[in-house]
């Protein structure tokens, strides 16, 4: 296995552009979609960066996204040292994972979640008045983009949203990827703690939100342990709002960037145009830019390759949604295309569960921003933006408006 | 005249993780079960063949639990 890794790029690689992912990952689509790279420890892994071939990967039952699997890939040293504990089902496989995903899928079902539609509605429309009465420039990071999802998922799962300073920063930690391990570890025992407190507050009184009916019909029940729910509390927690929250602001800041994209949709902001914009903008600009990773628990080939079992895999979600056999023009942002094949919230059994409740976030905030604020800029060049190049999650760390 | 081709689709709920794509997608002939998010196919649903969007949802469901047969 070690000859046939001698001639492995580094992974992950650089963006010579902030809003396009790097351009070595087009090479290897179009040469050697099937690739070997060298990750941050030398570990050596397969990167696969075709559309067809992600979606064969994700969905194949032998690959494990346990990163106790032999051969996982890891992205780097404070995740790898500090990983995450039983309920955070997304590193699960089957059946344990399904147990979990189980308890959850009626809670995020289309229908269930349009119910909440009023609920975003408002909370966009009273951070937006909010922003509107502040000074300007404004950050729009900390005025809208993480205020939105941060109120939606707290009033879902019935946390605090006074406690949102310690829960985001502590988030924030866990995912640079350039933070120690100890600091990984004490982050998340923090977020831990937090949550302990409140599950066992929910289970003693229970009231009307998700983590009270978790813990109502499954640690009652004993179908689920206090320490199962305090994680899967802090997986919907964390995955529940830094996910959009990076996303919004990418989407704002790539219309920013494409004048007669943000024209198109200012001057026509229906439901139905908002709609088509925001999946465009998740294939454009896909956070998830550096994952997920998977260990081949049997021999499987992918794309004239043989993956052998204990080998590493990382599926490239970001090239995949660049693939020129699937999207014409892929590095245009075109918000009338059908971007529909886009694998932003990832395939197989670890889709991204809370995928109907992004997406009406993403509309809703974006739709009401446009309508509301219909001059938005930017208010310092692209050039002093700053990027999140070492993050998990792929976003800006501040995003400097005005109108 | 254009013939009507019979088709029949089937969707394995043993298989179905209750992701929604499909629901999403295709409304009119695709929902979730409430208590589990697992997907039912309406009864009065007449497939059509000719729909790009049916045969996307069967190829987009991420766990590969829908089927459509001639």
């Amino acid at each position: 296995m070690t000859e046939l890794f001698t001639d492995a790029p580094s992974y992950p690689m650089r963006r010579t552009h902030p809003l396009a992912p790097p351009p070595a990952l087009d090479e290897l689509r179009h040469h050697r979609p099937v690739c070997p790279v060298t990750l941050w420890n030398g570990q050596h892994a397969w990167l696969v960066t075709r559309n067809s071939d992600v979606r064969k990967v994700l969905g194949d039952p032998r690959v494990s996204a346990d990163p106790h699997s032999p051969g996982y890939p890891s992205l780097s040293k404070g995740r790898s040292e500090a990983p995450d504990r039983a309920g955070s089902f997304n590193h699960l496989d089957p059946p344990q994972h399904d147990v979990f995903r189980n308890m959850l899928s009626g809670e995020f079902t289309v229908r269930a979640i349009s119910r909440m539609s009023p609920l975003v509605q408002h909370i966009v429309d009273n951070v937006i008045s909010s922003m509107l009465a502040g000074p300007r420039p404004v950050d729009l990071v900390t005025a809208f983009a993480l205020p939105v999802p941060s109120q939606v998922i707290c009033a879902i799962l019935g946390v605090p949203y006074e406690d949102h300073a310690f829960f985001e920063s502590r988030t924030a930690t866990r995912m640079d990827l350039g933070a120690s391990p100890a600091t990984v570890r004490s982050a998340n025992e923090e977020i831990l703690s937090y949550l302990h407190e409140l599950v066992a507050r929910k289970t003693r009184h229970p009231q009307d939100d998700l983590l009270s009916r978790l813990a109502v019909r499954h640690v009652l029940s004993g179908s689920l342990t206090h320490e199962a729910l305090v994680d899967m509390a802090r997986l919907l927690l964390v995955n529940g709002y830094e996910t959009t929250a990076n996303m919004l602001s990418l989407s704002v800041l790539a219309l920013l960037q494409a004048p007669e994209q943000m024209a198109e949709l200012t001057r026509d902001p229906s439901a139905q145009a908002v709609k088509n914009a925001v999946e465009e903008l998740l294939r454009h600009q896909t956070i998830v830019h550096i994952a997920p990773t998977r260990a081949v628990l049997s021999d499987i080939e992918v794309g004239g390759q043989t993956i052998k079992a204990g080998e590493g895999v990382i599926t490239s979600l970001a090239s995949a949604n660049q693939d020129d056999d699937v999207f014409e023009d892929p590095q245009t942002l075109d918000i009338s295309r059908d971007a529909r094949w886009h694998l932003a919230f990832g395939h197989g059994i670890h889709h991204c569960l809370g995928h109907p409740l992004a997406r009406l976030e993403l509309q809703t905030a974006l739709g009401t921003l446009l309508r509301r604020i219909p001059a938005l800029r930017l208010a310092v060049p692209l050039s002093d933006v700053p990027f999140k190049h070492d993050g998990g999650l792929y976003g800006v760390h501040r995003l400097p408006v005005s109108w | 005249m254009k013939a009507v081709r019979a088709m029949h689709l089937a969707a394995d709920r043993r298989r179905c993780i209750g992701s929604g794509q499909c629901a999403l997608l295709v409304p009119a002939v695709f929902e979730q079960q409430d208590s589990d998010g697992r997907v039912r196919i309406h009864a009065d649903h007449v497939p059509d063949a000719s729909s790009d969007d049916l045969h996307a949802a069967v190829q987009m469901c991420p766990v590969q639990a829908l089927r459509l047969e001639a």
